[in-house]
C-alpha cells in the first residue's frame, strides 16, 4: 500500500497558522503579482470563487463578503512545507515529495490493520505540530490514494485519514467521483469521455480494458489499471534529474527601457547560476526571453527569445550574465512595454563531467573557487550580500501588497506576542 | 571550498591523539529546539509578565505541539490577538494570569475566541 498526504488548501492553511481568527472565514491567496487567486479556503470556494480568477473580477465580492486576501508568501509556505515533509520522513520508510503540498508515502511494510489508525494519527500529528490540516489517502495505487485523500476532505468523520482498497468500497467511491477529477485524466480526455456518456470514475472503470486500450493513450490505460488496483506508477524515492533551470517573473509595472530589463535579466541569471551550482550542474545552453502583456490588446505585442550555446558548459555567474546581457541586447526592441522576462538554462550536464576545451579563455578552477566563496558569503550573511553590480534583489520584481510576515525565515519578521 | 590541497599537506607527523575522541561541537539549536517541526520563535511586546522575568523585546521559543500544563507560560490567542500569560485551566473557563501588579487576570470562556497556541519552552534575553 502507499499513502498520499495532501495539505488542505495549503497556502491558506499556512496563513491561518498565524491568524487563528481566520479559521472558518473565507480566505484567498494571490499569485506572485497579486494578479490571480491561486488558493482558496473552503469558505471562499463555497462563495463561488474559482481557481485562477483575476483579482479585479472579484473585488466587489471580496468587499461584500469580507474575504481576507493575502499576497503569496513563498518563504513562509516553503518553510511550512519542509516541516510537514520532515514529519512524513520520520513516519514512513520512504517518501516521494510530489509538490510543495503533496507527498507519497511508501507503506509496503505496514500490516493492513495498522494503516487506517496510522493515517489518522499522522494527520493529527501534523495538525498539532505544524498547524496544517492534511488529508492522507491510503490505497494500493497512487491514483486511488489521490481519490482516497480527496475523500477525507469531503468527510470530516474520516479524521484526515482514509484507507480505501476493498473492491466494493472503491466502486462505491468511484460511482460518485467525477471522471475529470481522476489523476491523469486531462481536460481533453475528459471531454471525450463525457461525449461518450462517461461522467463518473466508475463509468470509466467499468469500460472493458480492450476498449480503453484501443481508444485512449498509454496514460489512459495506465489510469484505468490503477483504478483497478494495479500499480502502474512507480514510487520515485530519488528525484529525477533536472532538465532545465529557469527563473521568470511578471513585472508589476511594464518595463520599457533596456536598463530596467538588464537589471531583471541579470538578477534572474544570477539566481539560475546559483541553482545550477547548488545542484552540481552546468548548462550548455542559455535562453533569454521577454514578452509584452497579452491582456493589453490596446498595446503593441512582442515576444522574443534568444538561445545561445556555450563552448564549455558553465555554472559561472559572470559568464552566464555576460551572455544573457548580450542576448537581451539582440532581442530588445524599443517601443514595447514588456510585462514578463525570464532566463532558462538547458542542456544541463553534471559539473564533474564537463568537457574542457583547448580554446577556453577562462581559468575555470579559479572562477569556480570565486563562485564557491560568493555562495558561502551569501549563505551565511544573507542573499545578495555579494552580487554583480547589475544584479538586483529578486523581490523588487514582484508586488505583494498584502503579504504576511516571513514568520519562520526572517528574524525581523517573527511573531509578536503582546504581554 | 578548496579543502583538498590543504588536507594533502598534513600527511607527515603524529596523528592527533584527540582524533578518536572527536565530538560534535555544542549546538544551541539542537539543545533549545527539540522538535523543529513544531517550534516557532516570537518577540515579546509589553511588560505584563515582568515579575516572571519576561521583558519587552525578549525572544520566545515556542513549542506549538506541547500540551499546556496548568500554570505554564503559554502563548494564547484571545479574540484576535496573541498574548503571553500563565495559563490556568479552571474547567468551564480559563484564567490568563499576568505577572505584574498593574494588570488583572483575564477570564476567558466559551464566549471568547480562545486557544492556547503554544507553550513557551525557553526565553532568550539580550544582556
Amino acid at each position: 500500500m502507499l499513502g498520499l498526504c495532501d495539505c488542505n488548501n495549503f497556502f491558506v492553511s499556512c496563513e491561518r497558522v498565524f491568524r487563528p481568527d481566520l479559521e472558518g472565514r473565507p480566505v484567498v491567496v494571490l499569485s506572485n503579482n497579486d494578479g490571480c487567486i491561486i488558493a482558496r479556503s473552503n469558505e471562499a470556494k463555497a462563495l463561488g470563487i474559482k481557481m485562477g480568477t483575476p483579482l479585479f473580477q472579484v473585488r466587489d465580492l471580496i468587499r461584500r463578503e469580507n474575504i481576507s486576501v493575502f499576497s503569496s508568501n513563498y518563504q513562509l509556505y516553503g518553510d511550512m512545507s519542509q516541516r510537514v515533509m520532515n514529519i512524513l520522513r520520520q513516519s514512513a520508510p520512504g517518501i516521494e515529495v510530489y509538490s510543495i503540498d503533496e507527498a507519497f508515502l511508501n507503506l509496503d511494510q505496514m500490516p493492513l490493520e495498522k494503516l487506517q489508525p496510522f493515517a489518522r494519527a499522522l494527520s493529527a500529528r501534523i495538525r498539532r505540530e505544524v498547524g496544517i490540516p492534511v488529508s492522507i489517502g491510503v490505497s494500493p495505487t497512487k491514483t486511488l490514494a489521490k481519490i482516497a485523500s480527496k475523500l477525507c476532505k469531503s468527510y470530516p468523520a474520516l479524521k484526515g485519514g482514509c484507507l480505501m482498497y476493498r473492491k466494493q468500497d472503491v466502486e462505491k467511491v468511484l460511482s460518485k467521483f467525477p471522471v475529470g477529477d481522476v489523476w491523469g485524466i486531462g481536460r481533453r480526455i475528459c471531454a471525450r469521455l463525457n461525449a461518450m456518456g462517461i461522467t463518473t470514475a466508475l463509468d470509466f472503470y467499468n469500460l472493458p480494458a480492450m476498449a480503453v486500450d484501443s481508444q485512449f493513450t498509454v496514460t489512459g490505460l495506465r489510469t484505468w489499471k490503477e483504478l483497478h488496483g494495479e500499480p502502474c506508477i512507480g514510487f520515485e524515492d530519488v528525484q529525477q534529474d533536472r532538465q532545465t533551470v529557469s527563473i521568470s517573473r511578471s513585472f508589476a509595472k511594464e518595463m520599457t527601457t533596456l536598463e530596467e530589463l538588464d537589471a531583471a535579466i541579470s538578477t534572474f541569471t544570477g539566481k539560475v547560476a546559483e541553482k545550477l551550482r547548488k545542484d552540481g550542474l552546468c548548462a550548455e545552453q542559455l535562453g533569454v526571453f521577454i514578452l509584452t502583456n497579452r491582456f493589453r490588446e490596446d498595446l503593441p505585442q512582442n515576444y522574443q527569445i534568444k538561445t545561445t550555446l556555450f563552448e564549455v558548459a558553465t555554472d559561472d555567474t559572470l559568464e552566464l550574465s555576460e551572455r544573457a546581457a548580450t542576448s537581451l541586447r539582440q532581442i530588445f526592441r524599443p517601443g514595447f512595454a514588456y510585462k514578463r522576462a525570464g532566463v532558462i538554462a538547458t542542456r544541463l550536464v553534471p559539473k564533474k563531467g564537463v568537457q574542457a576545451s583547448f580554446l577556453d579563455t577562462i581559468d575555470r578552477d579559479r572562477r569556480s573557487l570565486l563562485m564557491d566563496i560568493i555562495d558561502n558569503i551569501n549563505k551565511v550573511s544573507g542573499n545578495y550580500t555579494v552580487r554583480l553590480a547589475s544584479q538586483g534583489a529578486m523581490d523588487q520584481f514582484s508586488t505583494r501588497a498584502m503579504v504576511s510576515r516571513r514568520f519562520t525565515t526572517s528574524w525581523d519578521e517573527i511573531m509578536e506576542v503582546k504581554c | 571550498m578548496s579543502k583538498e590541497p590543504e588536507l594533502a599537506q598534513i600527511h607527515a607527523g603524529f596523528p592527533s591523539p584527540a582524533e578518536d575522541f572527536m565530538d560534535v561541537a555544542l549546538d544551541l539549536n539542537k539543545e533549545l529546539v527539540r522538535n523543529p517541526s513544531s517550534t516557532f520563535f516570537a518577540r515579546v511586546k509589553g511588560d505584563s509578565m515582568i515579575e516572571d522575568g519576561v521583558c519587552d523585546g525578549d525572544m520566545l521559543i515556542i513549542d506549538k505541539s506541547a500540551e499546556p500544563a496548568d500554570g505554564c507560560l503559554a502563548v494564547c490567542f484571545v479574540d484576535g490577538e496573541f498574548t503571553l500569560k500563565r495559563y490556568r485551566n479552571m474547567g468551564s473557563y480559563a484564567l490568563l494570569i499576568p505577572a505584574n501588579k498593574e494588570y488583572k487576570p483575564i477570564r476567558v470562556d466559551a464566549d471568547n475566541q480562545f486557544a492556547v497556541w503554544g507553550v513557551v519552552k525557553y526565553l532568550i534575553k539580550k544582556v
